[in-house]
């Protein structure tokens, strides 16, 4: 499908003024953005930006302080949300007793599975066969994260939200995770992605949405220029272009 | 694109939790253990004389499974909050009373059905009363229900702090109270060779208004929490 249909349609997911306080101090905002099918865009910040914070009101499991959050054009509920997004967070999802398996088929249960994928095929997706009947407290941590990205993989849904989805990650797994997504863009999905730093990408830079505590973070110093406009303008085109560093097996 | 049915969620649900109470076996034991140190400390601190025990038993044996069965409420979303399961429970597609109705339901079957099996051998140990013999199971089979239910709302509502047991025994403990005036009531009255219909047609309705009720304040008490 060409990228230019993308945009004809309304947006997967916008943010118009979203803003987030907690106890009357702010944690980022206001916001404006636009995320089409097809793009991946990364949320960058220091510790304490409010990037996982901006993550959790995305996928509707805060409420924001101000502005408005539109799914596909329409007024954001969790009941409309819920179908459309998969979120991986800090915290695993995984069960330590339950074995990867287990864990992925609880997962496929409970949020469904995209079509022509199965738990099996999802781990190895992720590069971890062989270890489908290891417990998940035996795993390290960059096993678990590859788990828990298994896990998102398998969800019928065409929206991201990935928290962090390169911490703990070796340099084979920064790669995977870049090859999952660009597969997600190609097939229509898209994702937000939070990064406190731009180690994963060396080329082919996403479109990117900094972010600072307690400020709208206008002036953007990376250059990509994106965070107020809406998505609008050139760089949209970006989003798919996540380069991997292509290269050894 | 279409998530899967509600009933496979449900399945896949129970079919994991009851694979984790498998693999923490252990833990599951406590309640139990707990409840049978507390019925056998009576006859050592009353004395064995069978017509002192016969007056009490049946209230013991309930005091001893109601708190029993607090000591293992806190198990009920702690896990599942601290690894983020409960994060993905909310936003899958499938109504979270309806999910959180499955949780209690194997709650209630690993932790209290357990209590209620053994609740006969702990009324042998204070020499219960013929008539109560078997009133006291039924008590317990609708008592033990309701005061899951409950616990599961106040649980759930203290999941997001820290240390929040003494919160959650405070919280509970007016609501247990009527359970236990009407379950312990029921035994009563049986010993006494009075109607004891009435207190357990009681339990019966608050436990179907609890059934209705209390998964649906336990889903939006969890939203609050996780927020």
């Amino acid at each position: 499908m060409p990228s230019s249909d993308f945009h004809d349609r309304p947006a997967l997911l916008e943010a118009h003024a979203l803003a987030f306080a907690r106890n009357d101090e702010p944690i980022f905002g206001p916001l404006d953005f636009a995320l089409h099918a097809g793009e991946v865009v990364l949320i960058e910040g220091d510790n304490g930006a409010g990037k996982s914070t901006l993550l959790r009101v995305l996928s509707g499991l805060l409420a924001p302080t101000s502005g408005e959050i539109r799914l596909n054009g329409e007024p954001l509920t969790l009941a409309r949300l819920s179908p459309q997004v998969a979120l991986l967070s800090h915290q695993s999802g995984l069960k330590p007793e339950l074995t990867a398996m287990e864990n992925l088929r609880f997962a496929a249960g409970l949020h469904g599975v995209r079509k022509g994928i199965s738990p099996a095929t999802a781990l190895a997706g992720v590069g971890l066969e062989g270890y489908a009947d290891v417990p998940t407290r035996q795993l390290s941590a960059g096993q678990k994260k590859r788990v828990a990205l298994a896990r998102v993989l398998l969800a019928p849904v065409g929206l991201w939200l990935l928290d962090e989805p390169y911490a703990n990650l070796d340099l084979d797994g920064i790669r995977l995770v870049n090859r999952l997504l660009e597969n997600h863009a190609n097939r229509g999905g898209a994702a937000l992605i939070t990064s406190h730093g731009a180690y994963a990408y060396t080329s082919g830079t996403p479109r990117r949405i900094p972010l600072r505590h307690g400020e709208s973070g206008e002036a953007p110093s990376h250059g990509s220029g994106e965070l107020t406009s809406g998505g609008s303008g050139g760089s949209r085109n970006a989003g798919t272009s996540i380069a991997e560093p292509r290269g050894e097996a | 694109m279409k998530p899967g049915s509600t009933s496979a969620a449900c399945a896949a649900l129970i079919r994991r939790d009851l694979t984790l109470v498998w693999r923490r076996r252990g833990d599951a034991l406590n309640p139990i253990l707990f409840a049978l140190i507390v019925v056998s400390l009576f006859p050592l601190a009353l004395g064995p004389e069978p017509e002192n025990l016969r007056r009490i038993a049946a209230g013991v044996v309930f005091v001893a499974l109601l708190l029993a069965g607090l000591l293992a409420l806190d198990t009920l979303f702690r896990s599942d909050y601290e690894d983020g399961s409960l994060e993905q429970l909310v936003l899958s597609p499938h109504p979270l009373s309806l999910l959180l109705a499955c949780k209690i339901a194997v709650h209630w079957l690993t932790t209290a059905l357990p209590l209620i099996l053994i609740a006969p051998l702990l009324g042998e140990l204070l020499h219960i009363a013929e008539p109560v013999r078997w009133v006291l199971p039924v008590a317990l089979l609708l008592a033990t229900p309701l005061l899951s239910l409950l616990g599961a709302v106040c649980v759930a509502l203290t999941v997001g702090m820290h240390r929040s047991g003494m919160l959650v025994a405070l919280l509970v403990l007016p609501l247990y109270v009527p359970v236990l005036i009407f379950g312990a009531g029921a035994c009563n009255a049986a010993q006494s060779g009075l109607p004891f219909l009435a207190p357990l047609l009681w339990l019966g309705a608050a436990f179907v208004l609890a059934l209705v009720l209390a998964p649906l304040a336990c889903a939006a008490a969890l939203r609050i929490s996780l927020s």
